[in-house]
């Protein structure tokens, strides 16, 4: 039987806002396919972005939904989840929202390990703005401000997100439909904070400009692109060379920050 | 039975104020002159439960208070001028998402780093104006470590009650001063909290109109699954661009403060009803001014004290009054100008408005204030 995406999305919310050919559509129905396997209770659940594309998805999806301010959705979620931690807190938003302007909050969310789920939409570009380049965009890849190509090194959100702490990472792309849920309900069910990075694509604004023909040609490139971490142990490093490490990068069982504030509590109850 | 007292800083006696009114969500991020407050929070909040958490700046501190209190909580932040100056992004948020909350702005010099242990009252305009757009502003000016206390209070009372980011702001001498303060009993002073709807998650809008200026709120979590943004909102707080919404919505969040001037304006007068030249002053340079008014009063000068206790919304009204009863209205605080505009803007030519202004790190001492009150004709 056909999953039935209708039981989360809010009546009369659709068109959504998002281009033909746009890969956020695709992550936002893995985001729902995971929680639907999770069996979140949706008054439960709360649903935070930023600004951008990307960050437009509460709008759509019916639950508790917060569309914060552009970068600042890490923290808006912080607030909810140490107001009530009892809730399953879900951030996402795109590579420009969660790497450049949000880039404080992203890390010190990982840093402090708080039970939340950050599933951040890397399409390589500011999408919503017409196109600029984000720190995801490729050195030498073309923007509506790097028509020269980019001169800037890349971000890579996994890696930052290991290195700042995230207890859980893991990258999918919008090809690999059926792994971004996988992934997201992983991160989910995982306790700490688990970052989720889905590649996918923008064609409007960075399909066009770096020549592109089609969205079809974006996907081929996704596809290529990923190289699933069991395959890559037995890569040499010339093979891995413009491929991306997918599936679950990072896991390990570490403090948990609501969890510590609890034991804060009870110390200052002199329990 | 005799009231609990004890000899508490400013930025103390705000911290417990807070408690006292219901906070338990604090969010920050230190700077001199406020760090007291949050460093007292730290220590209470998780003896109540409560919750306090250091953010990695000022923006996280205020997001996370807005977070915190869509949540169910009473939800406050501290910071001082550029800390401010980072929150005003999210303050505006807080206005358009009618979320209530409490920011307090203990004032320093500025601009930029400024003079971090020095006093200032040169973010009063800030106050109204720093976040772009056009929004509601309730700010309060308490002169002493009790009305530090009971102002706070009141700041969470007027956030619950309509729905909105309420400011505190006092300078570094009141935030650093210790005085007595007596701790009011609980109950004794009143506690507002939020209304929350009286329809089911099914009918619910989270900004329907029908339920007066001020809609109910309910909590995320609590069974009401909404949507809260940024942008430009209908009643169901989904965003439009439709002009007539957007034009309707707007206006209403300015009218829930101009419709309950008479609510949340305060004030103190002293001397003032014979007072041929009044001192306009607020905050630690009210306590000057009300030295100088004893001192001239002696002399036979007959000289009064107009003290705001909110300074927005500005007492338009009274001041435009007094504008025509007395000579001059002068108005001393610690700023090169700033509310001397907007009492001249009341009184529209109807008496003078001589300034005295101060931003060397030193208060404004009676003697200055004293003079130039000789000097009015
Ligand atoms: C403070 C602030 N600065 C700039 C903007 C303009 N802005 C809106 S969305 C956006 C970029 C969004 O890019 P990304 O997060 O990658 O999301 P996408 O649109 O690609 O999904 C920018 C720069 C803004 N809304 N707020
Ligand atoms: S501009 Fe790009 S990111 Fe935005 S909706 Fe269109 S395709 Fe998607
Ligand atoms: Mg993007």
């Amino acid at each position: 039987m056909a999953f039935d995406y209708d039981k989360y999305l809010r009546p009369g919310k659709l068109p959504h806002i998002w281009c033909p050919g746009c890969g956020h559509g695709i992550a936002m129905k893995g985001l729902i396919r995971a929680i639907d396997t999770c069996g979140l209770d949706k008054s439960n659940t709360a649903i935070v972005s930023g600004i951008g594309c990307a960050s437009r998805l509460p709008g759509y999806v019916d639950f508790n939904t917060l569309h914060t301010a552009h970068g600042r959705a890490a923290a808006f979620a912080t607030g909810v989840k140490m107001a009530k931690p009892e809730m399953n807190v879900i951030v996402v938003g795109g590579d420009g929202d969660g790497t450049a302007i949000g880039g404080n909050h992203f890390i010190h969310a990982c840093r402090r390990n708080i039970d939340m789920t950050y599933v951040i939409f890397n399409n390589f570009i500011y999408g919503m703005t017409g196109g600029q380049f984000s720190p995801c965009t490729p050195t030498g890849h073309k923007a509506s401000t790097t028509v020269y190509g980019n001169p800037d090194p890349v971000f890579d959100i996994s890696k930052l997100a290991i290195g700042a702490g995230a207890s859980f990472v893991a990258r999918t792309t919008a090809f690999h439909a059926t792994q971004i849920d996988k992934l997201i309900a992983e991160g989910i069910k995982h306790k700490g904070l688990s970052v989720i990075e889905v590649l996918d694509d923008c064609p409007t604004t960075y399909g066009r400009r770096n020549k592109f023909r089609s969205v079809i040609e974006m996907m081929e490139r996704l596809k290529t692109m990923a190289v699933p971490v069991a395959a890559a142990s037995k890569m040499t490093a010339e093979q891995l060379e413009g491929k991306v490490l997918t599936g679950v990068l990072h896991k390990e069982e570490k403090p948990e920050y609501c969890e510590q504030y609890a034991e804060v509590i009870k110390r200052a109850k002199g329990a | 039975m005799a009231k609990k007292v004890a000899l508490l800083q400013g930025n103390e006696a705000c911290a417990q104020g807070a408690l006292y009114a219901g906070c338990n969500f604090f969010g920050g991020y230190p700077i001199t002159p406020s760090t007291e407050v949050a460093e007292v929070l730290s220590v209470e909040l998780p003896k109540i439960g409560g919750k306090f958490i250091q953010m990695e700046d000022e923006i996280a501190a205020m997001a996370s208070i807005i977070g915190g209190a869509l949540a169910g909580s009473k939800a406050l932040t501290a910071t001082s001028g550029p800390g401010m100056s980072l929150k005003q992004e999210l303050l505006g948020y807080a206005c358009i998402a009618e979320v209530p909350c409490v920011i307090i702005n203990v004032m320093r010099g500025g601009p930029s780093t400024g003079m971090p242990t020095g006093p200032g009252q040169s973010d009063v305009q800030q106050a109204k104006w720093g976040t772009h757009g056009d929004h509601p502003v309730i700010a309060l000016v308490p002169a002493s470590c009790q009305e530090i206390f009971t102002e706070t209070v009141r700041a969470f009372n007027l956030a619950e009650k309509y729905r909105m980011p309420v400011q505190v702001l006092y300078d570094e001498i009141i935030g650093h001063m210790r005085e007595r303060i007596e701790f009011p009993e609980p109950g004794e002073l009143e506690i507002i909290n939020r209304t929350e709807p009286s329809v089911g998650p099914e009918e619910y809008k989270p900004f329907d109109p029908s339920f007066g200026d001020v809609p109910p709120m309910a909590a995320f979590g609590s069974g009401y699954r909404f949507h809260v943004t940024g942008l430009n909102k209908a009643a169901d707080g989904f965003p439009t661009t439709k002009a007539d919404l957007v034009d309707n919505e707007q206006r209403r969040q300015l009218r829930k403060i101009s419709a309950a001037q008479s609510d949340i304006e305060l004030n103190e007068e002293y001397m003032t009803e014979d007072a041929e030249v009044v001192v306009f002053a607020y905050g630690s340079t009210s306590r000057s001014a009300r030295y100088a008014v004893n001192e001239l009063r002696k002399e036979g000068v007959k000289a009064g004290m107009f003290r705001p206790i909110t300074l927005w919304p500005f007492p338009e009204k009274r001041i435009a009054e007094l504008g025509k009863q007395a000579k001059a209205i002068i108005v001393a605080e610690l700023n090169l100008g700033q509310m001397n505009l907007e009492v001249e803007r009341c009184v529209k030519g109807a008496c003078d408005v001589p300034f005295i202004g101060r931003v060397d790190g030193e208060p404004i001492n009676p003697g200055q204030i004293m003079d130039k009150v000789k000097e009015v004709k």
